[in-house]
């Protein structure tokens, strides 16, 4: 054998994984080998591939279970490491974690966005001396992506487990796409809480990819297979910059998408009926340009990456269909990571406010609504990229504030004709003031007074007289909207302001 | 059989389907009135409504049942 047919069939060897007996088990529940997971992902194959030869006297562990390099993704570079789940079920060693940590210093030095394929049983408890409590050990992953974070993109996309100490990965991506039915997050099994604290539950209970993306949060896309994961990430990837000096790539702009109701005729006069705010969106973006970022989670909140005139814009709306728009715990959550998200990466915001305000009661002041919306409130006011409020419809109390109100520096606060802006609505507010008036007034005279009251507080909060004390900036006809948008972040986009001097705050979380 | 439960806390303001009636997936069951807004609560599956487990006027709690589909 020739010196390079040695190395040839070094390099096939290594190039096919595990054994054959785990390729069938992985096909046989829909996943994919790693390297044809990657070749989907990157316009062609794996350009940079470095330790590919890890651990390569030990036949077993081809790669030592993990591949790790640079490819190009709509034609810019990203670094990724993905596990090999047909090498020891994609466990880390110390070659695995070494390779991990040094793409993830590649990415920090390139300022490239770095994307995790995570298929592994977790630590290689054979290994733990070398690869978990040292210097160079499995924590130093973490460390680097909390160092990489809001620097450049960091992507999660979950094809299997991700156990114990490896469930963190996700946790510190900027997103998480997981597969039904195969991906999984948990720190300890269905067998070890069984044994621990005695609880029965499956593993799709407990940690599934449908759990996390609906009740968790931990999760943000949940794909039907590999091969959507895959296609998510690449669309996904489309409205970001390379890293946080960059600006996001403009794209040609598209007209928005046919439809037989006009804006006007699509939002109803009684502020208190619901209506389907993504008919509202679908009005104002390019056409098919929404990516919904945590669709199944806290819908009453909806958060989605856009293009309008063919600029990337990060969408935060109330949603009148669910839960009435009101904001709760999980969505003032959602908000908050989703406007840090954007504002990290130079994505300007719109809100699109029809907000009754956070919700009240027992159970969500247990839950600390007051410090998530804190949460919230924080991200937005802190976020200095182009902000455009949009007032659609009513916007009562501490929603006007969470959605971008006039106080909180928006580059613009819009209103829609429909728009009210008050501390809360009138039934509340009629309420509130004549309370003790309309229990002294006999039963009959009753009804009388509370119209007549009504009508004088929604006089006091009409739009035209907020507009008057240019509580407002613009009123705009609902059908105009998208044009008036347009121009707007056109002509903010040079906006370059820094929020305040300091090290960093001390956020409400 | 699927249970159709209350999005959030507030009080049955309408029932809009019957016991018995043929729904489609989110077609809308009830719609509750909290925070001085309509709430609908859609089903979340196709099917037949084998029980409604609410009157109008009933106050509910976010995860009580309104409706058992099947």
């Amino acid at each position: 054998m020739t010196i390079n047919q040695t190395l040839e069939e070094k390099a096939k060897k290594i190039a096919s994984g595990g054994a054959e007996k785990y390729h069938q088990k992985n096909a046989e529940k829909g996943k994919m080998f790693v390297r044809k997971r990657l070749e989907l992902l990157f316009d062609d194959d794996i350009d940079i591939e470095d330790a590919f030869f890890a651990n390569c006297q030990d036949e077993k562990l081809p790669a030592d279970g993990v591949v790790t390099g640079i490819g190009k993704i709509n034609g810019e570079k990203v670094c990724v490491m993905a596990n090999d789940s047909t090498v020891k079920a994609g466990s880390w060693g110390a070659r695995t974690v070494e390779k991990i940590i040094r793409i993830q210093e590649t990415a920090l030095k390139l300022n490239l966005p770095m994307l995790y394929l995570v298929d592994s049983a977790g630590a290689r408890i054979t290994d733990q001396v070398e690869m978990f409590p040292n210097r160079r050990g499995a924590g130093r992953i973490f460390h680097n992506q909390i160092k990489l974070s809001g620097r450049v993109p960091q992507v999660c996309l979950l094809f299997g487990p991700s156990a114990a100490g490896g469930a963190y990965i996700p946790a510190f991506c900027d997103i998480v796409v997981m597969v039904d039915g195969n991906a999984s997050m948990y720190l300890g099994s269905p067998r070890m809480a069984e044994k621990v604290i005695g609880e029965k539950v499956t593993l799709e209970e407990m940690g599934g990819a449908n759990m996390h993306c609906s009740v968790s949060g931990c999760g943000d896309v949940l794909a039907k297979d590999e091969q959507e994961a895959i296609s998510f990430a690449r669309k996904y990837l489309s409205y970001f910059p390379s890293n946080y000096r960059n600006l996001p790539k403009r794209h040609d702009s598209l007209e928005p998408a046919d439809f037989d109701k006009t804006v006007e005729e699509l939002i109803p006069k009684n502020q208190n009926a619901p209506f389907d705010m993504y008919q509202l969106i679908d009005r104002l973006i390019d056409e098919d340009s929404f990516c919904e970022i945590k669709k199944k989670f806290a819908p009453e909140l909806i958060t989605g990456l856009s293009r309008i005139d063919g600029r990337s814009v990060g969408i935060i709306a109330n949603q009148p269909r669910a839960k009435g728009g009101v904001l709760f715990p999980d969505s003032a959550d959602k908000a908050a990571k989703f406007i840090q998200l954007c504002d990290a990466f130079n994505i300007p915001l719109l809100f699109l406010a029809d907000i009754p305000g956070f919700m009240i009661g027992t159970r969500v002041e247990r839950a600390g609504i007051i410090r998530h919306g804190a949460k919230m409130l924080s991200a937005m006011s802190e976020a200095t990229v182009p902000k455009i409020s949009v007032v659609v419809r009513k916007a009562y109390g501490a929603g006007l504030y969470a959605m971008a109100g006039p106080a909180f520096e928006p580059d613009a606060c819009l209103a829609l004709p429909t728009a009210q802006i008050a501390v809360m609505g009138p039934e509340a507010a009629v309420n509130a003031v004549y309370a003790n008036k309309i229990a002294e007034l006999p039963e009959e005279e009753r009804p009388a007074f509370i119209k007549e009251k009504h009508e004088e507080y929604k006089e006091n909060i009409d739009i035209y007289r907020l507009a008057s004390e240019m509580v407002v900036d613009d009123i705009v006809q609902p059908d105009r909207l998208r044009d008036e948008l347009s121009t707007r972040f056109e002509a903010y986009s040079h906006k370059d302001v820094t929020f305040t001097e300091r090290k960093h705050g001390v956020y409400p979380v | 059989m699927n249970e159709v439960k209350a999005s959030m806390a507030g009080s049955v303001w309408k029932i809009v389907a019957q016991q018995g009636e043929e729904i489609s997936e989110g077609q809308d069951i009830a719609i509750l009135e909290s925070m001085k807004m309509e709430i609908p609560i859609p089903a979340e599956s196709g099917g037949t409504i084998k029980e409604l487990k609410v009157s109008e006027g009933d106050f509910v709690n976010e995860g009580d049942v309104i409706a058992i589909i099947e």
